[in-house]
């Protein structure tokens, strides 16, 4: 192959078409209150996890919403399972089962369960 | 003789249904908890979208009693509702019974109880206050301070308090705390122009005439901040200031900010009268707690009671153009079913 | 910080806590980091006020660190748990005195999983009785033993040989308060006062005498967080978490901190040394370090027990300025020597940390 000196840009768009929407689904079907999030930052604010990392309990979910789950597993491992997000969230999101799910579709997307 | 009404409730509502009916020659009887009328209109120096005086439209609805024969009775407290055949008598708490042909039900709204957000520390730390607690600062005139007594240089209002919570059991958005806190922050802006104003918001709902103006307007000449993030949790600082914490969505990142005096713009709630009435009534009641009318659609102001209606805040958040409406929309169905037209002799096919 | 407006939410959040009869579980890490005191806790139950109180010999822990960490699944933990309440049934206990904050979460957790989801009750029974032929019942009163101190927090004040004032200013000494994050984050109903102004630790402060203090990070979780302490590459945010805390109550001067989660007690007793080898930044005047005391220790304290009974010589950070602006008497001798009188290694002075 041959060297220009540059590189052909990766899109930067969300390819909706194309992402892997089967944890989203999994979420769906097994901890029904992740439909309700309504994204107003109240669990990321007072996150323990993402008080020091990069770590967004809300952002977490709106990717995998849009299928972008590459880095989940990473993701879900800075959950400190505290409970706070759950007291704080005015739509009684239960994040920390959420955290628990998605790990547990983690494991059975590796052994092609879904 | 004039076939009788009465109103239950004397706010906005429960004045201007009254003038109406009686210009239409019922004769009208208002039944009121408190020793004056007006309800919480009382409450609002100015109002929003157009920052008049509250005491004006105060004016109007008297200026309409007295040119109307309106009975009102005051610190009046209702013991029992009987329905006796198409009429109903009305027991208070004196002895006093009162009949009606038709009752109209106007009890309005209760402001939220911040109290009830723990962890907003209403009632813990002083300079917490509510949407309500400014307008008194505003009514009493003269320099603005926090309740720590310092002039405030940095200010924090925070949207949805009481409402679009399931942790308070209230799902329904209240409508006017929006547009209520772009209105107070240019109002204190105005007063304090070298304040900073933050307003922590979820979703921006400016949906009616005017509104989105003045929130261009709050921008364009107050500089109002806005951020998109719902309050977390407040805490008091060793110098009493109080320390905000949200995140701040738009930069996905947990945001800190330590303000002179925060603000809770509080939703409302079904008021404690409306709950007693539709006790004795025996009236449907939403989930929310607001009166049910009998559709949504084609029946509002129409309760599920044979000559029973409704109108203002009792049936939901609303704003004083819509409760005008409201209150005058359940005037020409009093007058109908007192004239033998009946709505739901109407058939909606499905 | 206005004291009423706290009462009111306390009034909201008054849980049952039993009388007497409790079946106690003991705690991992607190029986490991603070060794007198589930001693301390039982003596003052059993011989001070005279209360009944049991201990299973098979009582194993309740794994909820593993469970935590994701080693050990919610089955697996629900059938713990189970066993547990099947030894109680045995001995004919239907209280349950809970020393641990972790394991105080996963019982509420189980406990209300088992409510809203029957059939994990069902087929917790199943396996327990599987593995081991036993059953059980679900206990009439889970407390954490924080709830029981609380409860008879009068009856310790009347016993009280000391107050929680500083003997030579007669001033209330400053006390923050830590309550454990699975006290009552997750279900604001089991903590005594709730989840945001927790009354089950000021209460006793309250009526020992001492000051609480509430400063912005009152409610900021320790940083335990299992699996993220467990990790050694991780354990960065966990100190940062403790370090949040310490640079927001510092300017309040605390005299100590109060915790009733055995973890969290360890964590900020223990990270205060790290903080001050790795940045040496050393809190509290004259760089001793903030004193961070378990709630039996200081009920045992403010009932007269000897400091080295209750175990205060294992804590990282040394209680002897504590200890003498209350006015007890400790001898110095006997800091590390052993009840029948052996001499103890003693510990080398930290680089950053006076005593
Ligand atoms: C913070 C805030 C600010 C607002 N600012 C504005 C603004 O700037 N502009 C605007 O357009 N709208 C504003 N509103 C909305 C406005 O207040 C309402 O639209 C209006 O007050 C509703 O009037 P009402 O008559 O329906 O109810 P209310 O004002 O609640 O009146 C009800 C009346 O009924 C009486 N009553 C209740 N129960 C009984 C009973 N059982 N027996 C006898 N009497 C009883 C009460 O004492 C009261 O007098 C604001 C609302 C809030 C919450
Ligand atoms: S607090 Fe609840 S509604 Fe808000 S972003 Fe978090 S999960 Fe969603
Ligand atoms: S449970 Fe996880 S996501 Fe929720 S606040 Fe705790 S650490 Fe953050
Ligand atoms: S009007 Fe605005 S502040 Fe009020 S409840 Fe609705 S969204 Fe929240
Ligand atoms: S026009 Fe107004 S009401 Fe309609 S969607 Fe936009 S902001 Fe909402």
């Amino acid at each position: 192959m041959s060297v220009f000196g540059f590189k052909i840009n990766e899109g930067r768009v969300i390819d909706y078409d194309k992402t892997d929407k089967r944890i989203f689904n999994y979420l769906q079907k097994n901890e029904p209150s992740f439909n309700l999030c309504i994204f107003c930052g109240s669990c990321t604010s007072t996150c323990s996890a993402g008080n020091f990392t990069d770590f967004n309990i809300r952002k977490l979910k709106m990717n995998i919403r849009r299928g972008l789950t590459d880095n989940i597993e990473k993701e879900t491992e800075k959950c400190m399972l505290c409970g706070k997000c759950f007291l704080i969230c005015p739509r009684g999101v239960n994040n920390r089962n959420i955290i628990l799910k998605v790990r547990e579709a983690l494991t059975k997307i590796e052994s092609h369960d879904i | 003789m004039s076939k009788k009404v009465v109103v239950i409730g004397g706010g906005i509502t429960g004045m201007e249904a009254s003038v109406q009916l009686s210009a239409l020659g019922y004769s009208v009887t208002v039944l009121e908890k408190e020793s004056q009328l007006g309800g919480h209109l009382n409450d609002w120096t100015v109002l929003f979208p157009n920052l008049r005086k509250g005491k004006e439209i105060v004016s109007f609805l008297e200026h309409g009693l007295e040119l109307q024969e309106v009975n009102i009775i005051y610190n009046s407290k209702i013991n029992e509702i009987k329905k006796i055949n198409k009429h109903y008598e009305i027991l208070l708490d004196n002895q006093k019974s009162i009949i009606a042909d038709a009752i109209l039900v106007a009890t309005g709204f209760d402001l939220f109880d911040a109290h009830r957000k723990e962890e907003f520390g209403y009632g813990i730390y002083e300079n917490v206050i509510t949407s309500y607690d400014l307008e008194k600062i505003f009514a009493k005139g003269g320099e603005i301070k926090t309740p720590s007594g310092i002039k405030p240089k940095r200010i924090g209002f925070i949207h949805c308090v009481g409402s679009r919570d399931e942790k308070v059991n209230n799902h329904y958005c209240s409508n006017v705390c929006c547009v209520t806190g772009v209105k107070q922050a240019m109002e204190l802006k105005t007063l304090i122009p070298d304040a900073e104003i933050f307003n922590f918001y979820m979703d921006m709902r400016m949906f009616d005439t005017h509104f989105e103006e003045l929130y261009l307007e709050s921008q364009k000449k107050y500089g109002i901040n806005f951020i998109r993030g719902r309050l977390s949790e407040a805490n008091e600082a060793i110098d009493k200031r109080i320390v905000i914490k949200v995140e701040d969505t738009l930069t996905s990142r947990p945001l800190k900010m330590t303000v002179d005096m925060m603000v809770l713009l509080v939703g409302m709630e079904p008021s404690k009268g409306t709950k007693e009435i539709a006790n004795l009534l025996n009236l449907k009641l939403r989930e929310s707690g607001f009166l049910k009318p009998e559709d949504d659609h084609t029946m509002s102001n129409v309760s599920n009671m044979q000559g029973v209606f409704f109108a203002g805040t009792c049936s939901g958040p609303m704003s004083i153009k819509y409760t005008f409406t409201d209150a005058r929309a359940a005037v020409t169905k009093i007058n109908c079913y007192l004239k033998e037209y009946e709505l739901q002799n109407r058939i909606i096919l499905n | 910080m206005r004291e009423e407006g706290k009462k009111q939410i306390w009034k909201d959040y008054q849980k049952e806590i039993a009388d007497d009869h409790f079946f106690y579980v003991r705690s991992c890490i607190r029986q490991s980091f603070f060794p007198g005191s589930e001693t301390a806790f039982i003596n003052i139950l059993r011989e001070e006020l005279g209360k009944d109180i049991y201990e299973h010999p098979d009582h194993t822990t309740c794994t909820g660190i593993g469970y935590h960490s994701d080693l050990v699944p919610f089955e697996t933990i629900m059938t713990v748990v189970a066993r547990h309440f099947a030894l109680a049934k045995e001995a004919g206990y239907k209280n349950f005195a809970i020393s641990c904050v972790t394991s105080f979460g996963i019982y509420s957790e189980i406990i209300e999983t088992w409510k809203h989801f029957p059939e994990t009750l069902e087929k917790t029974r199943e396996n327990l009785y599987k593995a081991t032929k036993r059953e059980f019942d679900i206990p009439e009163n889970i407390a954490h033993a924080s709830d029981i101190i609380y409860k008879f927090r009068n009856e310790i004040a009347q016993r009280a040989k000391i107050k929680l004032i500083n003997i030579k200013t007669g001033e209330p000494l400053n006390i923050v308060e830590h309550i454990g994050c699975h006290y009552s984050k997750m279900f604001p109903k089991y903590g005594q006062g709730g989840a945001e102004f927790p009354e089950v630790l000021a209460g006793m402060i309250d009526a020992w005498g001492g000051k609480v203090v509430d400063y912005p990070e009152r409610r900021h979780c320790c940083g335990f967080g299992f699996r993220q302490y467990l990790v050694q590459a991780n354990r960065g945010y966990s100190v940062a978490n403790s370090k949040k805390k310490f640079d927001s109550m510092e300017p309040y001067k605390p005299d100590f901190i109060l915790a009733n989660c055995p973890g969290c007690s360890m964590f900020m007793d223990k990270w205060q040394y790290t903080i001050s080898e790795m940045e040496g930044k050393t809190y509290a005047e004259n760089q001793q370090g903030i004193p961070v005391l378990t709630y039996e220790e200081l009920a045992g304290l403010v009932m007269g027990y000897n400091p080295w009974d209750l175990g205060l010589q294992y804590h990282q950070i040394q209680s002897e300025p504590l200890l003498r602006k209350l006015g007890i008497e400790f001898s110095v001798e006997d800091k590390y020597k052993t009840k029948d009188g052996r001499q103890m290694p003693i510990p080398e002075c930290p680089a950053n940390i006076n005593f």
